[in-house]
């Protein structure tokens, strides 16, 4: 129980500091809000009139006590952008987002865990060199390079998949919006056809994502599973005679879960939040493309809003592998 | 996305495309347009407020006015619209419109005079950004009730003094001259807002096009109003999607999966060209770059130091090289396409002779700041300049930075010279002349920060009074002729070299007919769009 509360009391006080101090960002930035709203041949009364309209006016500490006891109650305040709530706007990109990064992070884990055990155990064999540079292009490759060679080839050349966006532009609109992600509503609508459609638009950048998180899932599955085969429980598993594929997944296996979890946790936390270059090339509509293209017009209240949400799934993802950390690891308890 | 990535890309993808053909390329319905743009710029589609190039695109189709241009036939000038007709009062003050009769809202509300009234009245009432299209008539919260007034089927619009009816007629096309449905808005006020908030994101208008839905950043579709008077159009469906890469745009250009790609770079436009079914378009647009010099500084005050900086600049060089088909040199404060344009450049790079002129004024080397924003091409017009600025001994120092940063500067009259561009914001060649050789004082405490002259800190040498006397001219060819003659002036005095005028290039599937962008003056139609 008092555990409870010292976690619940260290996710406030981080959600303050991260508010405090996204804050103090937009504040001290140099891009004028006033002039992102009404443009450069405003006149000043049409100026004066939105800085006002915007609480400029009041002390810096009113300001942000008013935002933080509006950030409280879910308010995020208005997008100059987009004429909406932020919240709203957050709510309805986020879906896009989070559908991109489950698929992604999802072909990371399924492929990058075994690949990592395989190159473990077979070390110096060429299925850990094909591995090794698996992991080195997915780390050096410009993610802005390689989605462009992938639309070029599979959709421009081949035709194999979708193009940019999320479905074709026919299918815009037509599955009523229930989760906000489309494959979920498509199948909740039992319309095949955008399913399908919408299918082979997100293949591509969520093989892209899964691409970048299966080669860092890869590399530390390999290492954690390196430190455990040359661990001293394993030999005496070995001499006693059980079979090597019990050694490797039954022993050793078991033995770096928690600190995978860990790993792929932050590995989704990351495509939450940094899949900005892949959501510009696939025009993909999510929350990465939202926040950029909202610093890039001042718009302050949107960049705030996005951020304290992208650094609550953070510390969400933080508290989620923390408690599976405890489930999975005795002596964690 | 950094520039290496951009290089990279472009030539991945040149090599790939010349090497291969696309495989069987989709085609849009014959009966539906998708277009490719970047659409990010839009904040609002109130008519009353929007005053940017996407939002200005869609308005241009929602919203009809008393007076609209022919996409068909820009160069014809404003032509009827809602308005049959009007007249002149004898004192050239008062305008008055007949209606045409039978029109009706996307609602099925008949359009009103009563409706016009309301719209024109709400644009000075809201006082948003654009507004002064309108208040510079003397039109104010206070006196709209006496000065807009509608009367049966007639309107009527009083300014405070004469202007020439042409100048009044060229500024009710702008977008704020949309005529919204007066009880749809007022049905959906809130707070007094006269529907400011529910027209941001919605649509009350009788144009041949009525708003389905706008995704801020993702796409905006329109639906054909059948009972549009100028009759249905073609397209039933419009849908402008965001794509923000112009490489991406290419592909979905080849592919078929959209008719018209609008922002490719010159490497995708040569790229496209190659395309089969492919078009490529230039337009001129109304946008120009130049450069000015700050009169507070004591040697760019001299004029000639001013003729000199125009003989320093490597107008052709750059034409030719980076800005690749996008500009075309334009020395002139207006537009071509604008009533009173002219085309002459008289200046090309001429060392030589901007030597002689700073030496004939004793000025040795000298060095000064110039201020530009974070913009790829301007930086590369900047990293020009100074290059041959130096081969006349003037140390060209760049100050790179966000728009708060410069323009703030340039608004405060601190900049000693200025490398920008300006769009102009309605289509009357007042808009330019006002802003470009207008300033009626300038003295420090007079903050007319609106007008480039003034950030120049340039007093116009007697231009201002030009500008004041052409503004209020009725002949439109006298009016015209006005504008040139100022022009001419202003080409020899004004511490601006006006640079290049911008060439919007637009890939088409071939087979879309009559899509105008609107050219240097108005913005996209839809409506007379055939495939």
């Amino acid at each position: 129980m008092r555990a409870t509360f010292l976690t619940l009391g260290s996710i406030i006080v981080t959600m303050l500091g991260l508010i405090f101090v996204t804050f103090i960002i937009g504040r001290v930035m140099p891009i004028d809000p006033v002039l992102a709203i009404v443009g450069e041949q405003a006149s000043k009364s049409t100026y004066d009139a939105a800085y006002e309209q915007l609480g400029l006016d009041r002390p810096i500490i009113v300001q942000f006590g008013l935002y933080v006891w509006d950030v409280i109650h879910g308010d995020f305040g208005k997008s100059l952008l987009t004429a909406r709530p932020v919240a709203d706007d957050i709510k309805r990109v986020f879906p896009a987002t989070l559908e991109l990064a489950t698929i992604g992070v999802f072909a990371g884990i399924v492929l990058g865990v075994p690949l990592g055990v395989i190159a473990a155990v077979k070390r110096g064999s060429w299925i850990d060199q094909v591995a090794r540079v698996i992991a080195l292009v997915g780390y050096s490759m410009p993610i802005f390079w390689l989605g462009l060679m992938g639309l070029l080839v599979f959709y421009g050349i081949l035709g194999w998949v979708g193009g940019p966006g999320r479905v074709g532009i026919f299918y815009v609109d037509i599955v009523p919006s229930v989760t906000g992600m489309i494959l979920v509503d498509s199948i909740l609508d039992r319309n095949w056809v955008v399913f399908k459609d919408a299918l082979s638009h997100i293949v591509l950048p969520a093989s892209l994502l899964g691409y970048y998180s299966l080669a860092y899932i890869s590399r530390m599955t390999r290492s954690f599973m390196l430190e455990q085969l040359s661990a001293e429980y394993i030999t005496t598993a070995r001499v006693k005679g059980m079979s090597e594929n019990a050694v490797i997944w039954r022993h050793a296996f078991k033995n770096i879960r928690v600190q995978l979890i860990t790993v792929i946790a932050l590995s989704y936390a990351n495509l939450l939040e940094g899949s900005v270059l892949t959501e510009i090339i696939f025009s993909w509509p999510g929350i990465g493309s939202y926040i950029t293209t909202a610093l890039l017009s001042a718009d302050m209240s949107a960049v705030m809003g996005g951020t304290v949400v992208v650094g609550l799934i953070f510390i969400l993802l933080n508290i989620f592998s923390d408690l599976l950390y405890k489930v999975f690891d005795p002596r964690a308890k | 996305m950094n520039a290496f990535n951009r290089l990279l890309s472009s030539a991945a993808l040149g090599l790939a495309v010349g090497l291969t053909s696309f495989a069987a390329v989709a085609e849009t319905p014959a009966n539906m347009l998708v277009i490719a743009n970047r659409i990010d710029d839009i904040t609002t589609i109130d008519p009353a407020q929007s005053f940017e190039f996407a939002g200005s695109d869609v308005s241009r189709n929602i919203y009809s006015k008393l007076v609209n241009f022919d996409p068909l036939n820009l160069d014809a000038g404003y032509q009827p619209d809602l308005a049959e007709s009007w007249t002149v009062s004898e004192d050239g003050r008062t305008i008055t419109f007949t209606m045409r009769e039978g029109v009706k809202f996307h609602s099925g509300n008949p359009v009103r005079a009563e409706d016009v009234e309301f719209s024109l009245r709400r644009v000075v009432t809201l006082n948003k950004t654009p507004s002064f299209i309108l208040t510079q008539f003397g039109f104010t919260a206070e006196n709209v009730g006496e000065t807009i007034v509608a009367d049966g089927n007639t309107i009527s619009i009083t300014t405070d003094k004469r202007y020439a009816t042409s100048f009044v007629l060229n500024c009710l096309t702008a977008t704020i001259g949309g005529i919204v449905d007066k009880e749809v808005v007022m049905a959906n006020e809130v707070d007094g807002d006269l529907g400011n908030n529910w027209l941001a994101t919605n649509s009350a208008g009788s144009g041949p096009y009525i708003l389905q839905g706008w995704k801020p950043n993702e796409s905006v579709t329109l639906v054909s109003n059948p009972g549009y008077f100028g009759g249905a159009p073609a397209m039933e469906r419009v849908i402008v999607r965001h794509v923000q890469e112009s490489a991406t745009q290419r592909l979905m250009l080849e592919r078929g999966d959209i008719d018209v790609a609008r922002n490719l770079n010159p490497e995708d436009i040569a790229g496209a060209r190659e395309a089969d079914g492919v078009a490529i378009d230039d337009e001129l647009r109304g946008r120009l770059m130049y450069i000015s010099v700050n009169q507070k500084h004591p040697e760019l005050a001299k004029p000639e130091v001013r003729q000199a900086i125009k003989y320093l600049v490597d107008y052709e060089g750059m034409q030719n090289s980076f800005l690749n088909g996008q500009y075309t040199i334009h020395q002139n404060f207006l537009p071509r396409t604008y009533l009173g344009a002219v085309d002459e450049n008289p200046f090309s790079l001429n060392v030589e002779k901007a030597k002689e002129l700073l030496a004939s004024v004793g000025v040795g080397p000298f060095e000064i700041e110039v201020g530009v924003r974070e913009a790829q091409e301007r930086i590369e017009i900047a990293q020009s300049l100074q290059n041959t600025f130096a081969q006349a001994g003037i140390t060209l120092n760049i100050t790179v930075g966000t728009a708060k940063a410069i323009l703030g500067r340039y608004r405060a009259r601190e900049l000693d010279m200025y490398m920008g561009a300006w769009g102009p914001d309605y289509p009357d060649p007042h808009t330019n002349a006002g802003t470009f050789a207008y300033n009626p004082d300038n003295s420090d405490e007079a903050g007319a920060t609106g007008l480039l002259a003034y950030r120049n800190a340039w007093d116009t040498g007697g231009l201002t009074e030009k500008v004041a006397a052409a503004v209020v001219e009725s002949d439109r060819d006298t009016r015209a002729k006005m504008y040139a003659d100022i022009q001419s002036e202003f080409r020899d005095i004004a511490p601006f070299a006006i640079l290049f005028q911008k060439i919007e290039q637009t890939g088409r599937n071939e087979a879309v007919q009559n899509l105008n962008l609107g050219g240097a003056i108005t913005a996209v139609s839809y409506w007379p769009v055939t495939k």
